[in-house]
């Protein structure tokens, strides 16, 4: 299966500048279906972001972050070619992760 | 498995310049193996920890109640300092691209209110030492309504706020 | 009724060229007018910006749409897109083997008259004929699987500019006509055309929204719409076309609705191809 997770890293100096897109539906529980039904909440609660071991960014979103959810931030101290993991974790317990190269 | 092709650049294409997409390495390998469903050490690792989810904070109702979870009573001063960056008419309220960095020092969080939805807290970002305070990300808005930039530097919190006006609300059907 | 048409159009634009010949269909007169409207109504825009909709009629929604589009909504059907269009039937053919070029970088062909049935076909079409000669089920024209196979292959094209083609051929010039007649008829309770909007209003809002020009607004098909919260087909977004002047939308590529999109690929002929596109 394909991953729900697209990075780019991208390194300049001593800066790594990091975009990542996470494939969700980010249900915010307060939208109904076709049937009038509510949707029940259903969104990643954590982004964790992770170089040489070490967590260089967090994300804790609630329902209100969009859909296929963006995010974008700079961190120091990454070589091109090095590795980024990126990991998540929603409210009903679903995780996945993606290691990406810096380029 | 592939994705680095369909980032293929036409050097006429009218949009903004695309980068090369990082492949997925793990995912890769993994399901190259039909390994995927068995979690090596790196990925459980890795998993990011649910654990640390500020669910009060996210629980609260009003901007008021909100910031006091996130800062324990610390009440924010508005700062110059802090940038926050969003539109003034959004497109669609399913989709309002936002950003938030700042020249304070010591930045230890990053945090964005929209103080008209049902759960003001939007986002809470911990800032690690090396990494810089700047973050964007892109938000739902039920409705027209103040969205608020907190960032915690030192022992204190500073705060920037705009109105954004929202035509087409980005939370119902 | 297509000297009403012409009316119109020329109405519009005081310097477009008297309407020729009442049942003579002319669509080189008829480019020129349509180009010379939106080119003299918008000098500032620059011609290849038209491809990017209401982005190139309003800097507060470009600004938007530029952070959009760095890292945009659409990648997860591309990637979708490109995985099927790779991936060989059963029988080892591929997509590609169905297209001129092997499918890569043609998008910009489509819709063409096909003189042995005397139709149009679309892209979407030629996809779905393409599944059924491999013994494939056709895809369905407003979801997302077609959705994703069209943005891949628009994606492979982008930058090339519209090239399509009526041939002298009675049949072409009948669709091209029948196209341009539905564009231009009013319908729905709120009896708006497709011109009223996109030609007589571009740039305007209804209600909210900030209404794309006619030229070039085939290019960015297929695309995201934020309000969908996903893809939409070129089929997708005339049947929504339709549904927001409270009309009757016709069947998802019905000989009419492949018939407007001759016309408006035509008419955006040396314009780029910016598909897939991410609108709000």
């Amino acid at each position: 299966m394909a991953s729900t997770i697209r990075i780019r890293a991208v390194s300049s100096g001593d800066t790594t500048e990091v975009q990542a897109l996470v494939q969700h539906p980010m249900d915010s529980g307060f939208v109904k279906d076709a049937q009038g039904n509510l949707i029940p909440p259903h969104y990643i609660q954590v982004v964790e972001f992770e170089h040489a071991g070490k967590a260089v960014f967090t994300a804790y979103w609630g329902p209100a972050v969009s859909k296929d959810p963006y995010i974008k931030f700079s961190f120091k101290g990454a070589q091109k070619g090095d590795d980024l993991t990126v990991s998540w974790v929603d409210n009903k317990g679903a995780t996945d992760s993606l290691v990406g190269k810096i380029q | 498995m592939d994705n680095n092709n369909s980032s293929r650049e036409t050097s006429e294409r009218s949009g903004p310049t695309r980068r090369v997409i990082v492949q997925g390495a793990i995912a890769g390998s993994l399901a190259g193996l039909g390994l995927a469903g068995v979690a090596p050490l790196s990925r459980a690792r890795a998993a990011a920890d649910a654990s640390k989810w500020p669910k009060d904070a996210f629980a609260q109702k009003t901007e008021a109640d909100a910031i006091k979870a996130l800062y324990a009573g610390k009440m924010p001063e508005a700062s110059d300092k802090v940038n926050l960056d969003a539109p003034e008419i959004a497109e669609n309220g399913a989709v309002v691209p936002i950003s938030v960095s700042t020249t304070l020092p010591d930045v230890t969080s990053i945090a964005i209110l929209v103080s008209e939805n049902p759960f003001p807290l939007a986002a809470n970002y911990p800032i690690q030492p090396g990494t810089s305070p700047m973050v964007a990300n892109r938000l739902k808005m039920a409705k027209t309504s103040k969205v608020i930039a907190l960032v915690a530097s030192g022992d204190k919190v500073f705060s920037a706020s705009k109105e954004v006006k929202v035509t087409v609300g980005g939370c119902g059907g | 009724m297509r000297r009403a048409v012409s009316l119109a159009l020329a109405l519009f634009c005081l310097a477009a060229p008297p309407a020729s010949a009442a049942d003579t269909v002319n669509p080189k007169a008829d480019f020129k007018a349509f180009r010379d409207y939106f080119t003299k109504r918008f000098p500032n825009v620059p011609l290849n910006d038209f491809v990017n909709g209401p982005y190139s009629m309003d800097a507060e929604l470009r600004k938007q749409w530029v952070e959009i589009d760095a890292f945009p909504p659409y990648q997860f059907a591309l990637d979708k897109g490109k995985q099927m269009f790779d991936t060989p039937f059963p029988n080892g053919k591929t997509y590609g083997d169905c297209f001129p070029n092997k499918g890569i970088g043609i998008r910009q062909n489509y819709p063409f008259f096909d003189a042995k049935s005397g139709e149009v076909i679309t892209l979407d079409v030629a996809l779905n004929q393409c599944r059924q000669a491999n013994g494939e089920e056709p895809f369905d024209y407003t979801k997302d699987d077609m959705a994703a196979l069209t943005a891949y292959m628009a994606y492979t094209s982008r930058g090339k500019l519209f090239d399509i083609k009526i041939p002298n051929d009675r049949r072409a010039l009948a669709a091209y006509q029948k196209g341009e007649e539905y564009f231009y008829t009013r319908r729905g309770q709120l009896n708006f055309s497709c011109a009223s909007c996109h030609v007589q209003s571009p740039g305007d809002h209804i209600r909210t929204e900030v209404l794309a020009p006619a030229l070039g607004i085939v290019a960015a098909l297929p695309i995201y719409r934020s309000e969908w919260g996903g893809m939409g087909t070129t089929s997708r977004r005339l049947i929504t076309c339709n549904s927001q002047v409270r009309g009757v939308p016709l069947k998802p590529e019905d000989e009419l609705y492949r018939d407007v999109e001759y016309y408006l690929s035509y008419m955006s002929n040396g314009l780029p191809i910016s598909g897939p596109g991410a609108r709000p």
